[in-house]
């Protein structure tokens, strides 16, 4: 058998099930990877020792039966773990231990998951490098210096350089999706309300959506079935009919009609990402769907409207970290003093960016301009997908204008950093599933992905698509271990 | 200042100007759970023991709606014959305060639950209807206590996250006197429905009072001030009444009157500017994003309207009309609905022979008058309904009379005795033997010829006399109507 760590969580699953390794053995092949890589700067929390302990005890009485018998995983350290720290990449966090679990990694572990630790992300899921984090960036395994996208950036590394089979992260405006397809993963973005937001640190909650990333469409449908549950702690999780992901998954896709908007032919958008779009409708075709041009008008307008949106949310969800009730607290002189002084000691540039934009088109006299246009805009956005919707059953698209970049490289350029969500965000705004799975690769040798977005609670649908396709993609990740010293 | 009961005026050498009044009425949900969490809100508790993961804020904690307090908001609504919007947003109010954990507060801003309505008061003078521009949904804030500690201020949340009705009036009281009677008669509405229970030591009533000054039948407003949280229905009196003097007075001397929040100092009896317009707070409303839109239907209303109880205008009216009591006080007993229940217990027990005049002085009078002794209210009352009619009944009947009646009331406080049981034991029956009455009656001139011969030759002013001797004699017992008669008689 090779390497435990490179196996994908299918294998996983049936070498323990078939007793050819313990929960413990996998366990301490995690943990062991995870102590070699180090320099990847991926976790943020390692809580080993009592990863260790479970799977040993998981040994003693295993329950075959579960989905996840002892497999250990890491976790974005947005989700609240009780009795682990959780940061959201924040130093005003950087001291706060959650007394109770969100619901999607309750679902996780329920099903005999074990937690190997918490994983770096952008501060508060704001950034699309996963260099705004307190805890440092986080190195991607393609490339040394090269940013593994965010906001799961984190996540998206960890899973790349085999330190976790599996993992879960959010998505506001293209989080998991973005980092995914930089690092040679499949990562899906679920309909808004398909997975609980009970106990995830809040960004833009009309965006935020937990979903799973993996190695391969299969382990991601399987995630999916897991973490996807009604919960009535969520107002906005909504009681539909869900899928056996997994069991139901197919990869004859024969006569699917699959959409290709015109809007998404960007100006400056690299050759290769063309050819990349090019070459993904040619795989489309040869699994049998049948291509279908068509127009998603108000695509230009959903960048702009995004960091409206998500700003706004995100400046009235993080007015709570105010250094009263827990987490980091500056000495001030008095209540506002004190406020001031946590708020700007305990937030990163990013962060307070976004709060200054969110007050700014929230504040009277401007949130007409602002926020309500914004509101209506969104409107129109979703309105192109209903449209769209009526004429083919998916769309089919870049996940990323571009290949990863280095670090550093757009730090200083906040506008063009945004540019990196361009595909991924009209997907939030209209809270429709969509995932990115890996295609091809960059004159660097740096991963590209396609990004199938579908129909509301249509996740079945663009999994047997990414799945069909991923078959005659056959893309492997290139990871040298160059890290490992 | 004030001409006569109806109308409150300030005059300056010149001018009348009269007061516009409008009121902000936070009103309390009753309810076992708070609004967007399920921890209870029982008043009085330990401070922070009464605090979920959702009132403190924790990270990634989501409001879920209490469905009962929901149904409590329609309910008033219905209780104000206000128009019951079926669809309703949650707007967050976002403001920076150490009791407030969320950074923000859940109000309704552009869609209430409840809209226009109107509360119909009774005033010395007649009817007055003042109208009610919306009911919405929100959340309490915790409590910052500022004088525990020198050094730092505590903060207990067992209120935050409580809910609470904001009942929005429109500018039509023009009296200090509406103002007590509207907060009355909201209060009483809302404890017919039990949607609040009005208490306004333990803050569950408050108000902002809203008030502007113009020449009297001036049909422009006068820019407005809003005194904030004063909660009890005096110092709101006392509020308005410094407010508008003050206003009146700057006026008068020419000056501009800023909009503004003020504060009410209850030790000085005056108002203080809290904060001017240019310095209020941007609150930021924006649609709660966690929340969704609050849809009922029209079945649920109407599932709520079916159950609405009688309300106090309702209960009056069916006072007025089938126990022929005066509509004054019909008022009086339908003002709360434990003296309404007590009252109509009362008629209930006094059986056929009903006395309506009796039970009314009875509970109005000597009633109210023990209750407010003893700081009760009349659900405590040491006087059942039953045997308090029994006591009515006996009065009637001629067994006892009116005098020894009180005496008897007094005996019953002990432990709610029964009257009937007190006359036996203490002989305390009337006296209503007529061949018994002659004999004491005979006695008595007997013993008083002088008086009884200058009572003949025109001193009718002994008449007194006699019947008070009788009365004495008889210990009290005589039924006073029979020793008029046969005095008449014999004399």
């Amino acid at each position: 058998m090779s390497d435990i760590t490179s196996l994908t969580l299918t294998e996983l699953v049936k070498n323990i099930k078939d007793k050819k390794i313990s929960s413990e053995e996998t366990t301490k092949a995690f943990i062991e990877r995870g102590e070699k890589s180090r320099d990847l700067n991926v976790y943020i929390t390692e809580d080993f020792s009592s990863a260790l302990e479970k799977a040993k005890s998981f040994d003693q009485k295993p329950n075959f039966d579960l989905k996840l018998p002892g497999v250990p995983m890491a976790v974005k350290d947005l989700f609240c773990t009780n009795g682990v720290k959780t940061t959201a990449g924040s130093k005003i966090l950087n001291n706060f231990i959650p007394p109770y679990e969100s619901t999607v990694t309750q679902n996780i572990w329920k099903e005999g998951a074990i937690l190997l630790g918490k994983l770096n992300c952008d501060e508060f899921a704001m950034g699309s490098s996963n260099e705004t984090s307190f805890f440092g960036n986080v190195q991607s395994p393609i490339d040394k210096d090269l940013v593994p996208g965010g906001s799961s950036g984190g996540s998206a590394s960890a899973l790349a350089a085999n330190l976790t089979p599996i993992t879960i992260g959010t998505d506001t405006g293209g989080s998991i999706r973005q980092p995914a397809s930089f690092t040679g993963t499949v990562g899906l973005k679920p309909t808004y309300g398909s997975c609980s937001r009970y106990g995830i640190v809040a960004f833009a909650s009309s965006l935020d959506q937990a979903g799973p990333m993996s190695k391969d469409v299969k382990d991601c449908a399987l995630l999916q079935e897991i973490i996807s549950t009604y919960d009535e702690k969520d107002s906005t999780s909504i009681d539909f009919k869900r899928n056996k992901y997994s069991k139901e998954l197919t990869n004859n896709i024969k006569g699917k009609k699959i959409g290709i908007p015109k809007e998404y032919r960007v100006d400056g958008m690299p050759k290769e990402i063309e050819d990349l779009w090019k070459k993904g409708i040619e795989y489309a075709k040869d699994c049998g769907a049948v291509i279908v041009e068509i127009s998603l008008p108000h695509t230009n307008y959903a960048l702009p409207t995004y960091y409206i949106v998500a700003p706004a949310e995100a400046s009235s969800n993080l007015a709570r970290y105010d250094g009263v009730k827990y987490g980091f607290r500056s000495k001030g002189e008095n209540l506002i003093d004190m406020y001031e002084k946590t708020r700007s000691e305990g937030f990163g540039a990013e962060v307070q960016r976004r709060i200054m934009i969110g007050t700014y088109v929230l504040s009277s006299g401007y949130y007409d301009a602002y926020y309500l246009k914004a509101q209506k805009v969104r409107k129109l956005i979703k309105n192109d997908f209903d449209e769209a919707y009526k004429k083919v059953d998916a769309i089919l698209t870049p996940s990323t204008p571009s290949a990863a970049f280095k670090i550093g490289e757009k730090t200083n350029d906040p506008v063009s950093m945004y540019l990196n969500d361009i595909f991924t965000v009209p997907v939030n705004l209209a809270g429709l599933p969509a995932i990115s799975i890996p295609a091809g690769v960059d004159g660097k040798g740096y991963p590209l992905g396609l990004q199938i977005i579908g129909k509301a609670f249509d996740e079945q649908n663009i999994l047997n698509i990414a799945y069909a396709m991923e078959e005659k993609i056959e893309f492997k990740n290139k990871i040298t271990d160059w890290w490992i010293k | 200042m004030t001409k006569d009961n109806c109308e409150y005026l300030i005059e300056r050498k010149d001018n009348v100007y009269e007061v516009v009044i409008g009121l902000e009425v936070h009103a309390q949900v009753t309810s076992n759970s708070k609004l967007f969490s399920s921890s209870s809100t029982t008043f009085g508790a330990e401070p922070n023991t009464q605090v979920s993961l959702v009132d403190a804020a924790f990270p990634g904690m989501l409001p879920v709606i209490n469905e009962y307090c929901v149904k409590q908001a329609i309910k008033t609504g219905i209780g104000l014959k206000a128009q019951i919007n079926k669809r309703s947003v949650f707007d967050r109010k976002n403001y920076f305060y150490a009791d407030l954990p969320q950074g923000y507060q859940i109000s309704q801003f552009k869609y209430p639950i409840v809209g226009e309505g109107t509360v119909v008061l009774d005033m010395p003078h007649g009817q007055k209807e003042v109208g009610i521009e919306r009911l919405h949904l929100e959340q309490d804030a915790g409590k910052s206590i500022h004088d525990m500690d020198p050094q730092n201020t505590l903060v207990d949340l067992n209120r935050s996250g409580v809910a609470l009705m904001e009942i929005v009036s429109k500018p039509d009281m023009r009296t200090p006197d509406e103002v007590s009677a509207y907060v009355k008669k909201l209060r009483s509405i809302m404890r017919y429905l039990g949607t609040c229970d009005g208490n306004m030591q333990e803050g569950s009533l408050r108000a902002d009072v809203n008030i502007s000054v113009r020449i009297k039948d001036s049909d422009k407003l006068g820019t407005r001030c809003e005194i904030k949280n004063v909660n009890s229905i005096k110092f709101m009196q006392m509020a308005i009444d410094y407010e508008a003097n003050r206003q009146v007075d700057l006026i008068e001397e020419g000056k501009t009157i800023d909009q503004e929040t003020r504060l009410f100092d209850t030790k000085k009896n005056e108002t203080r500017s809290m904060r001017s317009k240019e310095d209020a707070h941007d609150y930021r409303y924006f649609p709660d994003p966690d929340l969704l839109p609050l849809e009922v239907t029209d079945d649920f209303i109407e599932k709520l309207r079916a159950d609405i109880p009688e309300l106090p205008d309702e209960k009056k009216k069916r006072f007025i009309d089938k126990f022929k009591v005066s509509p004054y006080e019909a008022t009086i007993l339908v003002s709360d609905i434990e003296t309404a229940k007590y009252f109509e217990e009362v008629v209930a027990k006094m059986g056929k022979n009903q006395n309506m005049k009796l039970a009314v002085n009875w509970i109005t009078g000597e009633l109210f008058a023990v209750l407010n002794n003893k700081n009760l209210e009349i659900s405590e009352s040491p006087i059942s309904a039953k045997n308090l009619a029994k006591l009515i009944n006996l009065i009637k009947n001629g067994t006892i009379s009116g005098k020894i009646a009180k005496t008897i009331f007094e005996l019953m406080m002990d432990g709610d005795k029964d009257p009937q049981i007190i006359v036996d034991e203490k002989g305390l029956k009337q006296e209503s033997d007529p061949k018994a009455l002659e004999a004491l009656i005979d006695k008595i001139i007997n013993d008083n010829r002088e008086k009884a011969i200058e009572y003949k030759q025109g001193k009718e002013k002994l008449f007194g006399f006699f019947v008070g001797q009788a009365m004495k004699v008889s210990g009290g017992k005589a039924n006073p109507q029979l020793i008029n008669e046969i005095l008449k008689k014999k004399l």
